[in-house]
């Protein structure tokens, strides 16, 4: 439950990040520290205590408890999601700096929803 | 090879082979995806014709075992088509648009391959019977249109794509969560299998806390207003053609098509949610108006008008009954086509005259006789006069909310459209009304590519009314509307045998 705790406060200052800081890297960061966050939840759910790698060869015994490996497969395709999310914004970063000459959003900000 | 492969591969092919080849065959890029888009819509077409729905597929032969579903899943039914043909229609109509109001820009063979990929993610998403499927198409298609929005690089484009992206990504992260709450809580991801593990138990909280995860997330991607704020800065900083798909069909299969899809299938309607879907969509409704009509830009007033649009059709389908799902959809179609249209409009008037400030425009209407005689279409259309096509799916919306017992929100409807019809008047009358301004001597109507797009769009809205009549209703409005009616027992019939 405390690992749970942990992540979902992982997650929480993420979204901190990202909604109140004014700094672009900043604010890819905290969506880095949410996606890491979201992986780590992945992961415990579907962690069984004392499990086992989900191999199954000819001499693995049945009793064995063996961890979900489903999640697992969901996070390595998160990762690379996540990977081409960071670095799209990354190279945005890179154009709106050598547009404005600075990544303070107060600076920046031309446009208001 | 499954028909229904082609929706996905088929895009990806073409893609890929404009990367590739592109060099070459940029000049056709434009027809080329096009006739893609368009070969894709009369599959959409057969489909209709040939299958008996709803049905599923198994990806790779992986076929359920004991009725539990193993693979990736693709559920066919009338609500998938409805959208596929929406998807692939407003594709092939925006890349004959394309072909002239792009010239202008460089990478060209990038730009429809990203259009290609933005169709292939949208085409995913519809087809997804599982919840991680539709997320990783729903990144792909995200992804394609953070680039589309930035693709004329300036500075202006760039930072509302990177406020777009900030959003998208937490909506993303968003859904993410809920996704693996929903696998921890029934441990599957299929959709109908879920729906049908969780029937079983009773876990309240942690459905509500999912289900509002689910609604914050996709509401962020179909911008329902409290969740608004990159819309009015991300739609018109994209080009023309970019911006008519964007508000016609990616807010809608992105956002609103996931969000019925789970909210009638999977979590359920019982309980707080048909509140609060209608109050979102009476807030959308209304405010969104309001701030459409206080725009000068005329893209940032399409915009807005897109938000007041998700707010009735979140409204239609907060309601629950046959009747408003029937009127959602048919609104939603209704919408695809005006919005683009109305878009393509404001391209055309952009292009021709170089700005968007309509304090700047005026007398257009000798010098574009075809943009005037079609955005005055999509205006009516948009506004709800009859016979154009939006006064009958916002009649049907209205007759809903009365039926279902909320007579105010009738009222609260109509009010909202009196308020589209004076904001696309002044669009109207600011545009193209009025005295010819100087340099206006030298401005000419788009080219006929673009021509032949808008007067196609036109029609359209001219004839979409025909959906009411009872064949053409029963054969596309109604096999969507009932799959969704039937709530939570829908889902035995994707589980198959």
């Amino acid at each position: 439950m405390t690992l749970y705790l942990l992540t979902f406060i992982l997650f929480a200052v993420g979204l901190y990040g990202v909604w109140t800081k004014r700094h672009l890297i900043r604010i890819i960061l905290g969506l880095v520290i949410m996606e890491t966050a979201m992986n780590l939840f992945l992961i415990l759910v579907g962690y069984r205590e004392d499990g086992v790698a989900p191999i199954i060869t000819e001499n693995s015994s049945n009793t064995a408890v063996m961890v979900d490996p489903i999640p697992q497969a969901l996070v390595l395709t998160a990762i690379v999601i996540g990977l081409a999310t960071t670095a799209l914004l990354l190279a945005f970063s890179v154009r709106i700096y050598a547009k404005y000459q600075t990544l303070d959003l107060n600076k920046i900000r031309n446009l208001r929803g | 090879m499954n028909t229904i492969a082609y929706f996905l591969v088929v895009p990806l092919g073409t893609a890929l082979l404009l990367v590739i080849f592109g060099r070459w065959v940029v000049r056709w890029a434009g027809i080329i995806v096009s006739v893609v888009f368009s070969a894709l819509t009369a599959l959409v077409v057969q489909c209709y014709f040939i299958n008996q729905l709803p049905f599923t597929v198994a990806v790779g032969g992986w076929e359920p075992v004991q009725g539990i579903p193993l693979g990736i899943h693709w559920v066919v039914d009338g609500f998938t088509l409805l959208m596929l043909a929406l998807i692939n229609f407003t594709g092939a109509i925006v890349a004959l648009y394309s072909i002239s109001s792009m010239k202008s820009y460089t990478k060209l063979r990038k730009y429809y391959a990203l259009l290609m990929l933005l169709g292939l993610g949208m085409n995913g998403v519809a087809l997804a019977g599982d919840l991680f499927t539709m997320y990783v198409f729903l990144e792909i298609s995200a992804i394609s249109s953070y680039i589309l929005v930035a693709f004329g690089r300036g500075a202006e484009e760039l930072e509302a794509s990177f406020k777009y992206q900030v959003l998208g990504g937490s909506a993303s992260m968003l859904i993410l969560f809920a996704i693996a709450l929903v696998y921890r809580l029934t441990g599957t991801l299929n959709i109908a299998d879920a729906s049908r593990v969780l029937s079983g138990q009773s876990a309240e909280m942690t459905m509500l806390f999912t289900g509002a995860l689910f609604l914050t997330g996709f509401g962020l991607k179909a911008a329902i207003m409290p969740f608004h704020s990159w819309l009015p800065d991300a739609h018109p900083a994209a080009p023309a053609p970019v911006s008519a798909i964007l508000s016609g069909v990616v807010i809608k299969v992105l956002g609103i098509y996931p969000l019925c899809r789970l909210f009638y299938h999977f979590i359920g309607f019982e309980g707080v949610w048909t509140g609060i879907w209608l109050v979102l969509g009476a807030i959308s409704l209304m405010v969104a108006n309001i701030l459409a009509l206080a725009q000068w830009d005329i893209k940032r007033l399409l915009a807005y008008c897109s938000i007041s649009q998700i707010g009735y059709i979140v409204i239609a389908m907060g309601l629950g009954t046959e009747l408003g799902i029937i009127a959602g959809l048919f609104h939603m179609a209704n919408h695809t086509i005006f919005k683009s249209l109305l878009f393509f409009n404001a391209g055309a008037i952009e292009h021709a005259t170089g700005f968007r400030d309509l304090r700047k425009l005026g007398g257009l209407r000798t010098k574009m006789p075809v943009t005037y005689a079609t955005s005055l279409i999509a205006s009516f259309s948009i506004a709800g006069l009859p016979p154009f096509s939006g006064f009958w799916s916002k009649l049907l919306i209205i007759i809903a909310c009365m039926k279902a017992g909320h007579p105010f929100l009738a009222i609260w409807a109509a009010l909202g459209s009196m308020l589209t019809l004076a904001a696309f008047l002044k669009f109207q009358h600011h545009g193209f009304g009025g005295p010819d301004k100087e340099y206006q001597q030298s401005i000419k109507e788009v080219s006929f590519s673009s021509q032949i797009a808008m007067i196609i769009l036109a029609i359209l809205c001219l004839g979409m009314g025909c959906l009411m009549l009872p064949g053409l209703r029963s054969a596309i409005l109604e096999p969507a509307a009932n799959i969704l009616s039937q709530g939570l027992n829908a889902t035995t019939l994707f589980l198959g045998n």
